[in-house]
């Protein structure tokens, strides 16, 4: 009350100081926003249309041109189809780890937070550091994954140099790193549900499956909705582990868009074919952010 | 079935249980046990088989690997970059989260939306014409080009506005009434109420400056100012082969964010599950 009556009663000089403090307080945040995301995403659409290696002076206006090239160039595309394997595997497998240890931790259970605490250190865990170690737990010969299936008499591939076997290593880390996460979001929804349902269930003699089945998992869908989409922008947008362990190889089997990117950018100097990239990778990035402020409320921040 | 047969059928269920959790905390912390074990490894025993409980510890391995690698000097600049940009964005955030709640002004709605807008752009559209600018003003391999692009966070604002709004307003007003300036009334009466927010959103922020890696990546080469997980890329390009020295510098670049998450376990994953909700 007090609020809206402070602001309209005041004098418009009044008003006018309060504009000039807002624009003092918000001038910070301005000045780096317009320098560092709004300037950069706006250069980014003329950049797209050059033809330029950001060093020389001739910058060439091509138009459509990288786009069209995009569309023909058989590394993009096997880029597309890696990016498309690796975040559908890593959401759908670490959705599914995570919903199953929170289910284990859905209760009174002895070490529980000690548990939970373990699931969840990968997720702070740095990238690069997670895929310096899991590059060597993957040495064919001494790692510990291959020396593991030699005790139980399999002969392990040659992981991350086989181009077979390099991406579900690489997917493997990306779940290890995710499971955490989507495990204590999960456990929040869980805990959302009322016992009353299960209560009920229990009366008409539903089993564990039956429980499950027709209570948790339906009521869990918003949860699984925002995670689904969460979890695939945040791994549409890998690269650091990447980087780490194959650097896209062998042969291209890891070469997710934005090392393609990277590459072109940093190592070839394609700068206006590398932002046409990001385009692509901006449409993908935006409409899932889109789908999930629609789904979640105000922004997407309804836990907060 | 008797009552028995189900405290028994309880009891198997929860070992059943506990064997499932057991397996797969195992399978979560291999690469630390592993990590660690590895880092203090003679040289001859680094490639004996693997094992998960420590029964050697060469500390001198440690020594070894921060003479190879200026790990020190990484050490330091991650630390200048972490600290700076996580004071920034707690600054810039309570900053601009006060005009967003207190103050009335045209483009208000506008302009929080411009800056939620940020969210959905991926940092990868912006990462060349952000690293051209920082070039052309002198930037590259300097703490500015590290710091000075990461000093405001749109989750922030968002965070610390949502704080902001559960504070009364009499107390704004108790404190002008005494004469206090709106600066003073954000830095002396809101921030301090506001601690749990500027605890999530420091320790959000830290974290996430700790753990960069592809800005960094580009705007330094210099080995002065490389930090430490570019550093630690470098290093395992160049001595992939020394595993010892190699996990050394791994547990040396985990380890103040592991000491960091067993102290503030509650507020970091509440930050960050909260925060991931931003991208």
């Amino acid at each position: 009350m007090r609020a809206v009556r402070t602001i309209t009663d005041r004098p418009s000089s009044l008003r006018a100081s309060q504009a000039w403090a807002a624009l003092f307080l918000l001038l910070p945040a301005l000045l780096v926003f317009g320098l560092f995301n709004i300037y950069p995403t706006l250069y980014a659409v003329w950049l797209s249309l050059l033809d330029w290696d950001g060093l020389s002076a001739a910058k060439v206006f091509v138009g459509a041109g990288n786009y069209r090239e995009l569309l023909h160039d058989a590394d993009f595309w096997n880029s597309v189809r890696v990016t498309a394997l690796y975040t559908v595997s890593v959401t759908v497998l670490s959705l599914a780890a995570g919903l199953a240890v929170a289910l284990a931790l859905n209760r009174r259970l002895f070490a529980r937070t000690v548990y939970r605490t373990i699931y969840f250190t990968p997720v702070i865990t740095a990238t690069v550091a997670a895929g310096v170690v899991w590059t060597l737990l993957f040495d064919p010969v001494n790692g510990v994954i291959n020396v593991g299936l030699r005790k139980i008499g399999i002969s392990g591939p040659r992981w991350l140099s086989d181009p077979l076997w390099a991406l579900p290593a690489v997917i493997l880390v990306g779940v290890w790193k995710r499971l955490g996460f989507n495990m204590v979001v999960y456990l929040a929804g869980l805990q959302a549900i009322s016992p009353e349902y299960y209560e009920a269930a229990l009366v008409d003699g539903a089993g564990p499956w039956h429980r499950f089945r027709h209570i948790t998992w339906p009521l869990l869908t918003p949860t699984t909705v925002l995670l689904t989409i969460m979890t695939v922008i945040d791994s549409f947008q890998a690269f650091d582990h990447v980087f780490v362990m194959t650097s896209g190889g062998p042969l291209g089997a890891t070469d997710v868009l934005p090392l393609f990117l990277y590459r072109q950018a940093f190592r070839l100097f394609h700068l206006g074919y590398a932002a046409a990239v990001g385009w692509v990778i901006f449409l993908v990035v935006f409409v899932a952010t889109i789908l999930q402020w629609r789904l979640s409320g105000e922004g997407g921040w309804r836990r907060s | 079935m008797n009552r028995g047969g189900h405290r028994l059928q309880a009891i198997a269920g929860s070992l059943l249980l506990h064997a499932f959790l057991i397996a797969g905390a195992i399978a979560v912390v291999l690469p630390f046990l592993w990590m660690i074990t590895t880092s203090l490894k003679p040289i001859q025993e680094t490639f004996s088989p693997p094992y998960l409980v420590p029964v050697w510890f060469r500390w001198e391995n440690y020594v070894a690997a921060w003479k190879a690698a200026p790990f020190g000097r990484y050490y330091l600049n991650s630390f200048i970059m972490a600290v700076f940009i996580t004071a920034g964005q707690v600054i810039t955030s309570a900053m601009a989260a006060y005009a967003f709640d207190r103050l009335e002004f045209p483009f208000k709605n506008v302009l929080f939306l411009l800056f939620l807008g940020t969210l959905m752009i991926p940092f990868h559209l912006q990462l060349i014409p952000s690293y051209l600018l920082v070039q052309r003003l002198g930037w590259l391999n300097t703490y500015a080009a590290l710091i000075v692009p990461r000093l405001a966070s749109a989750f922030g604002i968002f965070l610390m506005r949502q704080y902001f709004r559960t504070i009364p307003r009499e107390l704004d007003e108790a404190a002008m009434i005494d004469g206090c300036s709106p600066f003073g009334v954000l830095f002396r009466v809101l921030l301090p109420i506001a601690r749990p927010a500027v605890a999530t959103l420091g320790l959000f922020a830290f974290l996430f400056a700790w753990n960069d890696f592809l800005w960094p990546l580009i705007v330094t080469t210099s080995p002065e100012k490389l930090t430490i997980q570019v550093g630690l890329a470098m290093f395992s390009g160049k001595y992939g082969t020394q595993w010892v020295y190699l996990m050394a510098g791994t547990v040396t670049a985990t380890l103040p964010v592991l000491a960091l998450f067993v102290l503030a376990q509650r507020w970091i994953i509440q930050g960050l599950t909260m925060g991931g909700l931003k991208e």
